[in-house]
Protein backbone atom coordinates (compact mmCIF):
# COMPACT_ATOMS: atom_id res chain seq x y z
CA UNK A 1 0.00 0.00 0.00
CA UNK A 2 1.11 3.53 -0.50
CA UNK A 3 -0.27 6.67 1.83
CA UNK A 4 -0.89 9.97 0.08
CA UNK A 5 2.56 11.05 1.38
CA UNK A 6 4.16 8.39 -0.94
CA UNK A 7 2.49 9.97 -3.87
CA UNK A 8 4.51 11.73 -6.32
CA UNK A 9 4.68 12.76 -10.02
CA UNK A 10 5.49 9.31 -11.94
CA UNK A 11 3.91 7.01 -9.08
CA UNK A 12 1.26 4.63 -10.68
CA UNK A 13 -1.38 3.63 -7.87
CA UNK A 14 -4.51 1.24 -8.19
CA UNK A 15 -7.88 3.02 -7.94
CA UNK A 16 -11.02 1.15 -8.33
CA UNK A 17 -9.20 -1.49 -9.81
CA UNK A 18 -7.41 -0.22 -12.53
CA UNK A 19 -3.87 1.41 -12.87
CA UNK A 20 -2.85 5.63 -12.75
CA UNK A 21 -0.16 7.13 -13.10
CA UNK A 22 0.20 10.69 -11.35
CA UNK A 23 1.22 12.91 -14.16
CA UNK A 24 1.11 16.24 -11.99
CA UNK A 25 1.71 16.12 -8.16
CA UNK A 26 1.76 18.89 -5.69
CA UNK A 27 1.58 19.47 -1.71
CA UNK A 28 -0.41 22.32 -0.04
CA UNK A 29 -0.96 22.83 3.33
CA UNK A 30 -2.34 25.72 4.76
CA UNK A 31 0.29 26.11 7.93
CA UNK A 32 -2.45 24.94 10.65
CA UNK A 33 -4.18 23.44 8.48
CA UNK A 34 -4.72 19.83 6.75
CA UNK A 35 -1.70 18.60 4.16
CA UNK A 36 -3.46 18.34 0.91
CA UNK A 37 -1.90 15.91 -2.06
CA UNK A 38 -3.38 17.59 -5.53
CA UNK A 39 -2.35 15.43 -8.32
CA UNK A 40 -3.62 14.65 -11.56
CA UNK A 41 -3.94 11.44 -13.00
CA UNK A 42 -3.53 9.32 -15.95
CA UNK A 43 -5.74 5.99 -16.40
CA UNK A 44 -2.85 3.81 -18.09
CA UNK A 45 -5.45 1.89 -19.91
CA UNK A 46 -8.20 4.09 -21.15
CA UNK A 47 -5.92 7.44 -21.22
CA UNK A 48 -8.70 8.92 -19.42
CA UNK A 49 -7.51 11.96 -16.83
CA UNK A 50 -8.64 13.09 -13.71
CA UNK A 51 -7.91 15.45 -10.89
CA UNK A 52 -7.99 14.72 -7.53
CA UNK A 53 -7.13 16.06 -4.09
CA UNK A 54 -5.96 13.09 -1.36
CA UNK A 55 -5.58 13.72 2.23
CA UNK A 56 -2.77 12.34 4.59
CA UNK A 57 -5.25 9.18 6.03
CA UNK A 58 -5.73 8.19 2.23
CA UNK A 59 -4.17 4.95 0.70
CA UNK A 60 -3.64 3.32 -2.38
CA UNK A 61 -2.56 0.01 -3.53
CA UNK A 62 0.01 -0.90 -5.69
CA UNK A 63 -1.10 -1.89 -9.13
CA UNK A 64 0.99 -5.58 -10.14
CA UNK A 65 2.80 -4.11 -13.25
CA UNK A 66 5.24 -5.66 -14.86
CA UNK A 67 7.56 -5.02 -18.03
CA UNK A 68 8.46 -8.42 -20.21
CA UNK A 69 11.20 -8.47 -23.34
CA UNK A 70 9.20 -9.47 -25.97
CA UNK A 71 9.30 -9.91 -30.19
CA UNK A 72 6.95 -8.71 -32.05
CA UNK A 73 6.00 -11.65 -34.73
CA UNK A 74 3.13 -10.05 -37.25
CA UNK A 75 0.04 -8.49 -37.42
CA UNK A 76 -3.47 -9.97 -38.35
CA UNK A 77 -6.11 -7.29 -38.97
CA UNK A 78 -5.91 -4.64 -35.59
CA UNK A 79 -3.82 -7.33 -33.58
CA UNK A 80 0.04 -7.01 -33.19
CA UNK A 81 1.39 -10.00 -32.03
CA UNK A 82 4.24 -10.94 -29.78
CA UNK A 83 6.19 -13.29 -28.04
CA UNK A 84 7.98 -13.61 -24.74
CA UNK A 85 11.90 -14.44 -25.89
CA UNK A 86 11.74 -16.72 -22.67
CA UNK A 87 9.51 -18.28 -21.94
CA UNK A 88 7.67 -18.39 -25.77
CA UNK A 89 4.11 -17.66 -25.04
CA UNK A 90 2.30 -15.21 -27.48
CA UNK A 91 0.18 -12.77 -26.31
CA UNK A 92 -1.30 -9.42 -28.96
CA UNK A 93 -2.20 -5.82 -28.46
CA UNK A 94 -4.66 -4.33 -30.83
CA UNK A 95 -3.94 -1.23 -33.31
CA UNK A 96 -5.87 1.12 -30.96
CA UNK A 97 -3.43 0.44 -27.51
CA UNK A 98 -0.17 0.76 -29.88
CA UNK A 99 -1.51 4.03 -30.98
CA UNK A 100 2.11 5.81 -32.93
CA UNK A 101 4.35 3.09 -31.50
CA UNK A 102 2.73 1.40 -34.77
CA UNK A 103 4.56 3.46 -37.74
CA UNK A 104 8.31 1.92 -35.73
CA UNK A 105 7.07 -1.72 -35.53
CA UNK A 106 9.04 -4.02 -37.58
CA UNK A 107 9.15 -8.03 -37.41
CA UNK A 108 11.57 -9.23 -34.93
CA UNK A 109 12.11 -6.43 -33.44
CA UNK A 110 12.45 -6.67 -29.22
CA UNK A 111 9.96 -4.33 -27.10
CA UNK A 112 9.44 -3.71 -23.36
CA UNK A 113 5.55 -5.37 -22.94
CA UNK A 114 3.71 -3.77 -20.00
CA UNK A 115 1.29 -5.85 -18.52
CA UNK A 116 -1.27 -5.27 -15.82
CA UNK A 117 -1.66 -8.33 -14.17
CA UNK A 118 -1.46 -10.78 -16.80
CA UNK A 119 -3.34 -8.28 -19.80
CA UNK A 120 -0.69 -6.32 -21.70
CA UNK A 121 -1.51 -2.43 -21.84
CA UNK A 122 1.55 -0.43 -23.42
CA UNK A 123 4.29 -1.05 -25.09
CA UNK A 124 7.37 1.15 -24.87
CA UNK A 125 10.01 0.61 -28.03
CA UNK A 126 13.85 0.79 -28.44
CA UNK A 127 14.45 4.87 -28.75
CA UNK A 128 16.51 4.53 -32.08
CA UNK A 129 14.72 1.99 -34.62
CA UNK A 130 16.51 0.96 -38.22
CA UNK A 131 14.07 1.09 -40.89
CA UNK A 132 14.27 0.50 -44.70
CA UNK A 133 13.02 3.09 -46.85
CA UNK A 134 10.40 2.07 -49.35
CA UNK A 135 9.30 5.14 -51.38
CA UNK A 136 11.74 8.04 -52.36
CA UNK A 137 10.92 10.49 -55.47
CA UNK A 138 14.25 11.88 -57.03
CA UNK A 139 14.88 15.03 -55.43
CA UNK A 140 14.60 17.92 -57.56
CA UNK A 141 17.80 20.34 -57.22
CA UNK A 142 16.66 23.86 -57.36
CA UNK A 143 13.64 22.80 -56.19
CA UNK A 144 11.66 26.90 -55.52
CA UNK A 145 10.25 25.63 -52.39
CA UNK A 146 13.58 26.48 -50.70
CA UNK A 147 13.38 23.42 -48.45
CA UNK A 148 16.06 21.09 -47.91
CA UNK A 149 13.96 17.89 -46.76
CA UNK A 150 12.08 15.88 -49.33
CA UNK A 151 9.56 13.03 -47.85
CA UNK A 152 9.97 9.68 -48.34
CA UNK A 153 7.95 6.56 -47.15
CA UNK A 154 9.46 3.61 -44.69
CA UNK A 155 8.77 -0.12 -44.43
CA UNK A 156 5.73 0.34 -42.13
CA UNK A 157 4.27 3.32 -43.98
CA UNK A 158 5.02 5.80 -41.66
CA UNK A 159 6.24 8.95 -43.96
CA UNK A 160 9.00 11.46 -42.48
CA UNK A 161 11.24 14.23 -43.89
CA UNK A 162 14.67 13.54 -44.60
CA UNK A 163 17.82 14.97 -46.48
CA UNK A 164 17.50 15.23 -50.39
CA UNK A 165 20.86 12.11 -50.50
CA UNK A 166 18.60 9.36 -49.01
CA UNK A 167 17.45 6.98 -51.83
CA UNK A 168 15.20 4.21 -52.07
CA UNK A 169 16.74 1.13 -50.36
CA UNK A 170 18.48 2.96 -47.87
CA UNK A 171 18.24 1.99 -43.91
CA UNK A 172 17.71 4.68 -42.03
CA UNK A 173 17.59 5.78 -38.07
CA UNK A 174 14.84 7.14 -36.45
CA UNK A 175 14.22 8.47 -33.14
CA UNK A 176 10.76 6.79 -31.87
CA UNK A 177 10.04 9.56 -29.08
CA UNK A 178 9.57 12.48 -31.67
CA UNK A 179 9.44 10.39 -35.09
CA UNK A 180 12.40 12.08 -36.47
CA UNK A 181 14.93 11.12 -39.02
CA UNK A 182 18.34 11.02 -37.25
CA UNK A 183 20.89 9.67 -39.50
CA UNK A 184 20.98 7.11 -42.59
CA UNK A 185 22.75 3.67 -41.62
CA UNK A 186 25.19 2.24 -44.10
CA UNK A 187 25.02 -1.59 -43.75
CA UNK B 1 23.08 24.10 -2.23
CA UNK B 2 23.73 27.88 -2.47
CA UNK B 3 25.95 29.60 -4.37
CA UNK B 4 28.23 31.94 -2.80
CA UNK B 5 26.32 35.11 -4.04
CA UNK B 6 23.18 33.39 -3.16
CA UNK B 7 24.37 33.34 0.53
CA UNK B 8 25.32 36.50 0.25
CA UNK B 9 21.79 37.78 -0.68
CA UNK B 10 20.36 35.36 2.17
CA UNK B 11 22.60 36.36 5.16
CA UNK B 12 21.73 40.38 3.89
CA UNK B 13 17.79 39.40 4.01
CA UNK B 14 18.39 37.73 7.66
CA UNK B 15 20.48 40.69 8.93
CA UNK B 16 17.86 43.42 7.66
CA UNK B 17 15.40 41.13 9.49
CA UNK B 18 17.04 41.34 12.74
CA UNK B 19 17.73 45.03 12.34
CA UNK B 20 14.22 46.05 11.97
CA UNK B 21 13.58 43.87 15.12
CA UNK B 22 16.53 45.58 17.08
CA UNK B 23 15.76 48.96 16.19
CA UNK B 24 12.00 48.57 17.64
CA UNK B 25 13.45 47.15 21.26
CA UNK B 26 12.56 43.35 20.32
CA UNK B 27 15.26 41.34 22.00
CA UNK B 28 16.69 38.26 19.68
CA UNK B 29 16.28 35.10 21.69
CA UNK B 30 17.36 31.42 21.29
CA UNK B 31 15.66 28.79 23.17
CA UNK B 32 15.91 25.30 22.56
CA UNK B 33 14.57 23.33 20.07
CA UNK B 34 14.82 19.87 21.17
CA UNK B 35 12.06 19.64 24.08
CA UNK B 36 10.27 16.71 26.00
CA UNK B 37 6.90 18.28 25.03
CA UNK B 38 5.02 20.33 22.27
CA UNK B 39 2.21 22.06 21.88
CA UNK B 40 -0.38 19.71 20.67
CA UNK B 41 -1.46 19.97 17.09
CA UNK B 42 -3.27 17.31 15.09
CA UNK B 43 -2.25 18.43 11.84
CA UNK B 44 1.15 19.07 12.05
CA UNK B 45 3.23 16.07 12.53
CA UNK B 46 6.77 16.32 14.41
CA UNK B 47 10.47 14.76 14.42
CA UNK B 48 11.28 12.39 17.19
CA UNK B 49 14.76 13.02 18.68
CA UNK B 50 15.79 10.45 20.84
CA UNK B 51 12.57 10.06 23.19
CA UNK B 52 11.72 14.04 22.71
CA UNK B 53 10.65 16.05 19.64
CA UNK B 54 12.44 18.82 17.16
CA UNK B 55 10.67 21.65 17.64
CA UNK B 56 7.51 22.51 14.90
CA UNK B 57 7.56 26.08 16.26
CA UNK B 58 9.84 28.00 18.77
CA UNK B 59 5.83 29.20 20.40
CA UNK B 60 6.02 27.26 23.79
CA UNK B 61 9.28 28.53 25.16
CA UNK B 62 8.54 32.37 23.29
CA UNK B 63 5.43 32.85 25.33
CA UNK B 64 7.33 31.25 28.71
CA UNK B 65 9.71 33.83 28.22
CA UNK B 66 7.03 36.55 28.02
CA UNK B 67 5.35 35.03 31.27
CA UNK B 68 8.63 35.89 33.05
CA UNK B 69 8.43 39.22 32.23
CA UNK B 70 10.03 39.83 28.85
CA UNK B 71 7.66 41.78 26.62
CA UNK B 72 9.34 42.14 23.09
CA UNK B 73 11.12 39.39 21.81
CA UNK B 74 11.79 37.66 18.45
CA UNK B 75 13.66 34.68 17.12
CA UNK B 76 15.14 33.43 13.97
CA UNK B 77 15.29 29.33 14.20
CA UNK B 78 15.03 26.03 12.30
CA UNK B 79 11.69 24.63 12.39
CA UNK B 80 10.87 20.48 11.99
CA UNK B 81 7.52 19.22 10.32
CA UNK B 82 7.41 16.11 9.25
CA UNK B 83 6.25 14.93 5.64
CA UNK B 84 6.13 18.43 4.43
CA UNK B 85 7.87 18.48 1.31
CA UNK B 86 6.60 20.43 -1.81
CA UNK B 87 7.03 23.83 -3.92
CA UNK B 88 6.51 25.78 -0.72
CA UNK B 89 7.29 23.56 2.01
CA UNK B 90 9.99 22.03 3.45
CA UNK B 91 10.85 19.66 6.62
CA UNK B 92 13.25 21.75 8.00
CA UNK B 93 12.38 25.66 7.71
CA UNK B 94 13.52 28.92 8.93
CA UNK B 95 11.07 31.12 10.97
CA UNK B 96 11.14 33.97 12.35
CA UNK B 97 8.83 34.73 15.34
CA UNK B 98 7.95 37.55 17.13
CA UNK B 99 5.64 38.53 20.01
CA UNK B 100 4.68 42.00 21.70
CA UNK B 101 3.36 42.24 25.16
CA UNK B 102 0.45 44.76 25.55
CA UNK B 103 -0.74 44.44 21.00
CA UNK B 104 -3.31 42.71 19.79
CA UNK B 105 -3.71 41.46 15.78
CA UNK B 106 -4.80 44.63 14.31
CA UNK B 107 -0.98 45.94 15.69
CA UNK B 108 0.13 43.35 14.23
CA UNK B 109 -0.91 43.51 10.86
CA UNK B 110 0.55 46.92 11.11
CA UNK B 111 4.02 45.65 12.15
CA UNK B 112 3.93 43.32 9.41
CA UNK B 113 3.13 46.26 6.67
CA UNK B 114 6.32 48.01 8.16
CA UNK B 115 8.49 45.02 8.27
CA UNK B 116 7.81 44.17 4.39
CA UNK B 117 7.98 47.72 2.87
CA UNK B 118 11.63 48.19 5.27
CA UNK B 119 12.99 45.13 4.04
CA UNK B 120 12.33 44.99 0.66
CA UNK B 121 13.83 48.67 0.18
CA UNK B 122 16.78 47.29 2.14
CA UNK B 123 17.12 44.56 -0.29
CA UNK B 124 15.84 45.83 -3.55
CA UNK B 125 19.06 44.39 -5.08
CA UNK B 126 17.05 41.41 -5.52
CA UNK B 127 15.21 39.41 -8.76
CA UNK B 128 11.93 39.99 -7.26
CA UNK B 129 11.83 43.70 -5.87
CA UNK B 130 11.82 46.16 -8.22
CA UNK B 131 13.91 50.25 -7.78
CA UNK B 132 10.62 50.95 -6.06
CA UNK B 133 10.75 49.07 -3.33
CA UNK B 134 7.67 46.34 -4.70
CA UNK B 135 7.51 43.31 -5.42
CA UNK B 136 7.66 41.05 -8.98
CA UNK B 137 6.11 38.24 -9.92
CA UNK B 138 4.95 36.45 -13.15
CA UNK B 139 5.28 39.69 -14.62
CA UNK B 140 3.08 41.63 -11.82
CA UNK B 141 3.86 44.33 -9.64
CA UNK B 142 2.60 44.04 -5.82
CA UNK B 143 2.25 47.35 -4.71
CA UNK B 144 3.57 47.37 -0.67
CA UNK B 145 2.30 50.82 0.25
CA UNK B 146 -0.04 50.67 3.18
CA UNK B 147 -2.60 49.82 4.18
CA UNK B 148 -2.77 46.39 2.80
CA UNK B 149 -6.19 45.11 2.87
CA UNK B 150 -8.15 43.03 5.51
CA UNK B 151 -9.90 40.45 4.44
CA UNK B 152 -12.20 38.39 6.37
CA UNK B 153 -12.63 34.92 6.00
CA UNK B 154 -16.34 34.89 5.48
CA UNK B 155 -15.87 37.58 3.00
CA UNK B 156 -12.87 35.61 1.10
CA UNK B 157 -15.30 32.41 1.48
CA UNK B 158 -18.21 34.88 -0.48
CA UNK B 159 -16.09 36.21 -2.64
CA UNK B 160 -14.42 33.43 -4.07
CA UNK B 161 -16.63 30.33 -3.56
CA UNK B 162 -20.42 29.26 -4.05
CA UNK B 163 -20.08 27.98 -0.31
CA UNK B 164 -19.81 29.37 3.04
CA UNK B 165 -16.62 28.78 5.44
CA UNK B 166 -19.21 27.18 8.08
CA UNK B 167 -20.37 24.98 5.57
CA UNK B 168 -17.44 24.23 4.34
CA UNK B 169 -15.92 23.55 7.90
CA UNK B 170 -19.17 20.99 8.58
CA UNK B 171 -17.88 19.17 5.43
CA UNK B 172 -14.31 18.80 6.49
CA UNK B 173 -13.57 20.75 3.36
CA UNK B 174 -12.62 24.42 4.41
CA UNK B 175 -8.49 23.58 4.33
CA UNK B 176 -8.96 22.09 0.66
CA UNK B 177 -11.67 24.91 -0.66
CA UNK B 178 -9.36 27.43 0.92
CA UNK B 179 -6.16 26.21 -0.65
CA UNK B 180 -7.65 25.30 -4.29
CA UNK B 181 -10.24 28.25 -4.62
CA UNK B 182 -9.14 30.95 -2.17
CA UNK B 183 -5.71 31.46 -1.73
CA UNK B 184 -4.69 31.17 -5.31
CA UNK B 185 -6.22 35.19 -5.81
CA UNK B 186 -4.99 36.57 -2.56
CA UNK B 187 -2.04 39.52 -2.42
CA UNK B 188 -1.81 40.06 -5.89
CA UNK B 189 -2.46 43.92 -5.92
CA UNK B 190 -0.85 44.41 -2.19
CA UNK B 191 -0.20 42.02 0.27
CA UNK B 192 -3.57 41.41 1.84
CA UNK B 193 -4.32 39.79 5.34
CA UNK B 194 -7.11 36.84 5.75
CA UNK B 195 -8.82 37.60 9.45
CA UNK B 196 -11.23 36.68 11.53
CA UNK B 197 -10.71 32.18 11.36
CA UNK B 198 -13.67 29.77 12.77
CA UNK B 199 -12.68 30.21 16.64
CA UNK B 200 -12.31 26.39 16.19
CA UNK B 201 -8.76 27.31 14.01
CA UNK B 202 -7.22 29.15 16.34
CA UNK B 203 -6.50 26.90 18.80
CA UNK B 204 -4.34 29.77 20.75
CA UNK B 205 -5.81 32.46 19.89
CA UNK B 206 -8.08 34.68 21.64
CA UNK B 207 -12.03 34.88 20.25
CA UNK B 208 -13.14 38.14 19.04
CA UNK B 209 -14.83 39.65 22.52
CA UNK B 210 -17.67 40.86 20.26
CA UNK B 211 -17.75 37.68 18.07
CA UNK B 212 -16.50 35.14 19.97
CA UNK B 213 -17.32 32.50 17.11
CA UNK B 214 -14.74 33.75 15.49
CA UNK B 215 -10.82 34.25 16.49
CA UNK B 216 -8.55 36.95 16.31
CA UNK B 217 -6.57 35.37 13.67
CA UNK B 218 -4.88 36.31 10.76
CA UNK B 219 -3.05 34.90 7.96
CA UNK B 220 -0.96 37.41 5.39
CA UNK B 221 -0.86 36.79 2.13
CA UNK B 222 1.05 37.88 -1.46
CA UNK B 223 1.37 36.62 -4.12
CA UNK B 224 -1.20 34.00 -3.59
CA UNK B 225 1.27 32.29 -0.53
CA UNK B 226 0.54 32.51 2.85
CA UNK B 227 3.55 34.11 4.55
CA UNK B 228 2.50 34.34 8.20
CA UNK B 229 0.42 33.35 11.00
CA UNK B 230 -0.53 35.88 13.57
CA UNK B 231 -3.10 36.18 16.60
CA UNK B 232 -3.81 37.61 19.64
CA UNK B 233 -2.98 35.03 22.22
CA UNK B 234 -5.29 33.11 23.77
CA UNK B 235 -3.74 34.09 27.38
CA UNK B 236 -6.34 31.94 29.77
CA UNK B 237 -5.33 28.83 30.87
CA UNK B 238 -8.48 27.10 31.82
CA UNK B 239 -9.79 27.14 28.17
CA UNK B 240 -6.25 26.77 26.64
CA UNK B 241 -6.28 22.99 28.46
CA UNK B 242 -9.74 22.66 27.11
CA UNK B 243 -8.81 23.23 23.53
CA UNK B 244 -5.16 21.17 23.96
CA UNK B 245 -7.37 18.49 25.72
CA UNK B 246 -9.90 18.71 21.74
CA UNK B 247 -6.47 18.05 20.10
CA UNK B 248 -4.82 15.75 22.17
CA UNK B 249 -7.87 13.33 21.47
CA UNK B 250 -7.86 14.20 18.08
CA UNK B 251 -4.07 12.94 18.05
CA UNK B 252 -4.62 9.97 20.12
CA UNK B 253 -7.14 8.63 17.88
CA UNK B 254 -4.76 8.34 15.43
CA UNK B 255 -2.47 6.85 17.20
CA UNK B 256 -0.45 9.41 17.96
CA UNK B 257 1.43 10.62 21.19
CA UNK B 258 0.27 13.38 23.14
CA UNK B 259 0.92 15.23 26.29
CA UNK B 260 -0.41 18.38 28.14
CA UNK B 261 2.00 20.78 27.81
CA UNK B 262 1.54 21.51 31.65
CA UNK B 263 4.48 24.04 32.76
CA UNK B 264 3.17 25.96 29.72
CA UNK B 265 0.07 26.12 31.01
CA UNK B 266 1.18 27.00 34.42
CA UNK B 267 3.25 29.78 32.67
CA UNK B 268 0.57 31.02 30.68
CA UNK B 269 -1.34 31.93 33.94
CA UNK B 270 0.88 34.81 34.41
CA UNK B 271 0.91 35.54 30.76
CA UNK B 272 -0.90 39.40 29.82
CA UNK B 273 -2.35 40.20 26.32
CA UNK B 274 0.28 40.14 24.15
CA UNK B 275 0.33 39.85 20.39
CA UNK B 276 2.23 37.29 18.45
CA UNK B 277 3.35 35.87 14.67
CA UNK B 278 5.44 33.18 12.68
CA UNK B 279 6.54 34.07 9.25
CA UNK B 280 7.98 32.22 7.12
CA UNK B 281 11.79 33.67 6.53
CA UNK B 282 12.24 31.00 3.25
CA UNK B 283 9.26 31.76 1.47
CA UNK B 284 9.57 35.53 2.00
CA UNK B 285 13.15 35.51 0.19
CA UNK B 286 11.58 33.17 -2.55
CA UNK B 287 9.51 36.23 -3.25
CA UNK B 288 12.14 38.79 -2.83
CA UNK B 289 14.36 36.62 -4.81
CA UNK B 290 12.30 35.92 -7.87
CA UNK B 291 12.88 32.39 -7.15
CA UNK B 292 9.54 29.60 -8.44
CA UNK B 293 10.18 27.09 -5.25
CA UNK B 294 11.47 26.92 -1.84
CA UNK B 295 14.41 24.61 -3.02
CA UNK B 296 16.02 27.51 -4.94
CA UNK B 297 16.76 29.51 -1.96
CA UNK B 298 17.56 27.06 1.00
CA UNK B 299 21.22 26.75 2.09
CA UNK B 300 20.44 23.45 1.13
CA UNK B 301 17.84 21.60 -0.42
CA UNK B 302 16.43 18.28 0.59
CA UNK B 303 17.68 16.53 -2.59
CA UNK B 304 21.44 18.08 -1.81
CA UNK B 305 21.60 15.94 1.57
CA UNK B 306 21.75 12.43 0.08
Amino acid sequence: MYSASDLRKGLKVQIDGEPYIITEFEFSKPGKGQALYRTKMRNMITGNQFTQTYRSNDKFEKPDLEERTMQYLYSQGDEFHFMDTSSYEQIFITREQLGDNINFLVDNMEVQVLFFGDKPIDISLPIFVNLTVTRADPWVKGDTSGTDTKPVTVETGYQLQVPPFVEEGDKIQIDTRTGDYITRVKE
Amino acid sequence: MLSPAGLKQRSDFIQSLRLFFRQRDYIEVDTPIRLPVLIPESEILPCASGNWWLQTSPELCMKRLLAGGATRIFQICHCFRRQEQGRLHAPEFTMLEWYHVGWDYLDLMRECEQLVVELALACSSLAGITDGGNILRDNREVQLTPPWQRLSVDEAFASYTDTTASAALAEDRFDEILVTEIEPHLGWDRPLFLCDYPAQLGSLARPKPDAPHLAERFELYCCGIELANGFSELVDADQQRLRFSEEIAVMRKHGRAAAMPETFLRDLARLNDTAGIALGVDRLFMLFSGAFCLDDVLTFSTDELF
